[in-house]
């Protein structure tokens, strides 16, 4: 592993983030949109159901959480189309860089371009609605680290689609969280999930994640086991991706994707 | 002399389709060899190969005696490409393209080899210039300052010329033959302009459908083949199905 060829990568979407004032304020706009919105509904909610009474703002941390997911998993995706779009995509594979190292570049980038979302939207809940996210203490830098992950290995199995399949792959890239959210359990508990989808859900970390933001929340309690299960489908996940894309890179190079590749 | 390209047998399918049968062919130090042949005849296929782009089906590749299999990273390290059909990320500056290239192939004296490519490719003025803004012969100029930037010892150029001007077509081809005599570098050049193919190229292979059918020096194939030119020979083997197929 290269830490120069690593920062050249980052540095190819640092330059291009910082370059155009409406992609920052795209990556800023949308989670205070959201943050705004579910701000509302959640005080609704709370004075209107006995669900949610104790806890203002679960609704509100559930949707802050979801969002970092989602623009992880899409932020990821996004740096991969990027590179198709412009057509620079064989340059990148015809540099000498080994496959960890575009991944590892491209995880730090998904990550502090997350952030650059994240970071204001939290900023915003405390003036606006008078709750912070960080009543969720130490443990919500795991769940954050959980979301992250989970976000990122979603984002390396679409680059594997798009690898092995090409731009058609694109829209399945768009997706993949709207196909999972439902499963997610991210505004309600798993109880409210008809049987066969809570089979599909406990298998993914998301229902362990969005459950023990809302027990901590509403019950003043951690479990622990909720941290453990999401952390143990996050690393099965997340071997399964780097390994799907090293398959996908294999097959690309016996298909020839690689070499068509935005045109 | 030393072949910085040795390509043994080398043959690839794409499910039954035969894309190219079993080709082989070097290129030495200090060579300019020519790839041609109509489109489909697999050219972009052999130099995807080359790049580690394409798995051969069967055959082996070198680059400067290393078997490209196993070899990838530092191959790649000592190679480079261009083509009119990829580009450079459009919303950065010239300066930051060749920046982020140099860092991908740890360039040691990034400042240096950036003023020094500029100043032969004419270039300085651009270097703060958005890429995607610039026209068809600045790119071409910046995309072959990023194809040098890890000084390699092996270009593949992919119709390096196409639609520049003849200017800036001269230009460049004045710079690869500069370069090539001062770097003593290899280049496998696929072009469809037949004049710069004469001009460029030691040798030349001629491909049609995944096949070499014929090769040798320019002069030597307008002579054996009874034409006038390059062009007149390559219509001629493009054209004549059963005297090679």
């Amino acid at each position: 592993m290269s830490l120069t060829r690593i920062y050249g990568l980052f540095l190819r979407h640092f330059y291009l983030i910082t370059r155009s004032f409406p992609r920052i304020l795209d990556l800023v706009y949308w989670p205070t949109i959201q943050i705004t919105l579910w701000g509302f509904i959640s005080n609704f909610f709370a004075t209107h159901t006995t669900y949610y009474n104790n806890a203002v703002g679960v609704i509100l941390t559930c949707a802050i959480l979801y969002d970092f997911l989602f623009r992880t998993s899409i932020g990821f995706n996004m740096l991969f189309l990027e590179e198709i779009w412009s057509r620079n995509f064989t340059n990148l594979f015809i540099a000498p860089m080994r496959i960890g190292e575009i991944l590892t570049s491209l995880v730090i980038t998904a990550l502090i371009r997350s952030l650059i979302g994240l970071v204001p939207a939290i900023l915003l809940t405390s003036p606006l609605f008078g709750i912070s996210i960080l009543e969720l203490g130490i443990f919500l830098f795991f769940l954050f680290l959980s979301l992250y992950i989970f976000g990122i290995t979603l984002g390396i199995l679409v680059s594997s689609g798009l690898l092995r399949f090409g731009p058609s792959f694109e829209n399945i890239a768009w997706s993949t969280m709207f196909l999972l959210a439902p499963f997610g359990c991210i505004y309600y508990p798993i109880e409210t999930l008809p049987e066969i989808f809570q089979k599909i859900a406990y298998v993914l970390p998301l229902v362990y994640i969005f459950e023990e933001a809302r027990n901590i929340l509403i019950n003043q309690t951690v479990n622990i086991e909720n941290v453990y299960y999401a952390f143990m489908w996050n690393a099965f996940y997340f071997s399964l991706s780097i390994a799907l894309f090293y398959y996908s890179f294999n097959a690309a190079k016996n298909k020839g994707t690689l070499i068509n590749m935005g045109e | 002399m030393n072949n910085l390209i040795e390509v043994k047998n080398i043959k690839k399918n794409y499910g039954k389709k035969e894309a190219v049968k079993g080709i082989s062919f070097n290129v030495e130090e200090d060579e300019i060899l020519g790839l041609l042949g109509p489109n489909g005849s697999g050219k972009t296929t052999t130099i995807g190969m080359l790049l580690g782009l394409l798995k051969p089906t069967s055959g082996q590749i070198f680059i400067n005696n290393l078997k490209l299999e196993e070899n990838r990273i530092e191959i790649l390290e000592m190679i480079n490409f261009i083509s009119p059909y990829i580009e450079l990320p459009k919303k950065l500056t010239v300066k930051q393209n060749l920046y982020v290239y140099s860092k991908l192939y740890k360039v040691q004296n990034i400042k240096e080899r950036i003023e020094y490519l500029s100043e032969k490719l004419r270039i300085e003025e651009l270097l703060n210039s958005i890429t995607g803004e610039l026209s068809s012969g600045q790119k071409n100029r910046v995309s072959l300052a990023k194809a040098l930037v890890n000084e390699p010892k092996v270009l593949l150029l992919d119709e390096p010329t196409a639609s520049l001007d003849p200017e800036v077509g001269d230009f460049v081809r004045t710079f690869l033959e500069e370069y090539k005599k001062e770097k003593k570098i290899s280049i496998l050049l696929a072009s469809h302009n037949m004049n710069e193919v004469t001009r460029l190229c030691k040798s030349v292979l001629m491909m049609k459908n995944g096949e070499i059918i014929d090769q040798g020096k320019p002069e030597d194939l307008i002579r054996k083949h009874g034409r006038t030119n390059l062009e007149e020979v390559f219509l001629k083997l493009s054209r004549s199905k059963s005297e090679f197929n």
